[in-house]
């Protein structure tokens, strides 16, 4: 099973940029001890949900063929504090992509105020590592991921169901 | 329009100050980028990313570092030293660079040695102002 900790994604623009959504509950229990009586996301949760995001989206734009694996935090500012209750919106933009990584920058706002600016790099693993050699399937992109995307519908989907 | 190599190595120093966390006086033009600059295999990437954005032009990571594919062929590499098949490939690949120091000794770990700013500098010379 693979960690999923985002909740959907609102926008997507193929191997351009993509908008999901995480809310935040008291009910995941790390919230509990960070920090008693003071409960915030941790900082480090919000370059997951970012790298989810935006890894989705660099995935997306090969059609899931590459395995996409966080490379390099390049820039991670915090402007603000995410509690329980609040949800959070990334938006993630491709700005470089190549055969075998891609760069993005991302932010996280919450009510249209900026929590955090993101910007990451992936690597495609098969085509790096200098000939160390990977599963062939591809477990980075799971079917559990599929389900974040119900929401958006990708052009050439719509144009399949619109034939039908 | 021609840029002089002060105003190309000026924006590589900027370029490898924020994709390495470095301070200016550490870039220098002989500094190697993993020895000296303490790049691993994935901030040549960042790097390459980087200077296609500051200098407007597209960069094959192949042509700036060409070690890598090198290092994956069994006829290029013996007894961790490059052969005189690898030599002359790298000479091809790295025309920008002179590697007669490496010639001595070709021991492949070594080749992170010859990545120094003035190699990038030279190269993206001879990319954006052709030989006429």
């Amino acid at each position: 099973m693979r960690w999923i900790w985002i909740d959907k994604f609102v926008e997507f623009h193929s191997g351009q940029s993509a908008v999901a959504v995480k809310n935040v509950t008291l009910a995941e229990e790390h919230l509990h001890d960070h920090f008693p009586g003071f409960p915030v996301m941790p900082e480090a949760l919000m370059i997951e949900a970012m790298a989810q995001t935006a890894g989705i989206l660099v995935g997306e734009a090969n059609r899931f063929k590459e395995k996409v694996i966080l490379a390099k935090i390049k820039k991670a500012v915090f402007f603000d504090y995410v509690k329980p209750g609040d949800t959070i919106k990334l938006n993630a933009k491709i700005d470089s992509i190549a055969p075998e990584a891609a760069s993005t920058s991302g932010r996280i706002t919450c009510e249209d105020k900026l929590i955090a600016e993101i910007d990451l790099i992936f690597s495609h693993i098969d085509q790096n590592l200098a000939g160390k050699e990977f599963p062939e399937e591809n477990f980075v992109f799971t079917d559990t991921f599929k389900s974040l995307l119900r929401d958006v519908v990708f052009s050439d989907d719509k144009q399949n169901s619109e034939a039908k | 329009m021609a840029m002089s190599r002060d105003e190309v190595f000026q924006k590589v120093q900027e370029v490898l100050i924020d994709a390495l966390g470095v301070d200016d006086d550490e870039v220098t033009a002989e500094a190697t980028l993993m020895g000296d600059l303490g790049a691993e295999s994935i901030d040549f990437l960042d790097i390459v990313f980087r200077l296609e954005k500051a200098f407007g032009i597209k960069i094959q990571r192949e042509e700036l570092f060409p070690a890598e594919s090198l290092l994956n062929n069994s006829e290029f590499v013996s007894n961790g030293k490059l052969t005189e098949k690898g030599l002359s490939e790298l000479r091809d690949k790295m025309s920008h660079t002179d590697l007669t120091e490496f010639e001595s000794d070709p021991d492949i770990n070594k080749l992170g040695d010859l990545f120094t700013v003035d190699v990038i500098v030279n190269y993206l010379e001879s990319k954006l102002n052709p030989a006429q």
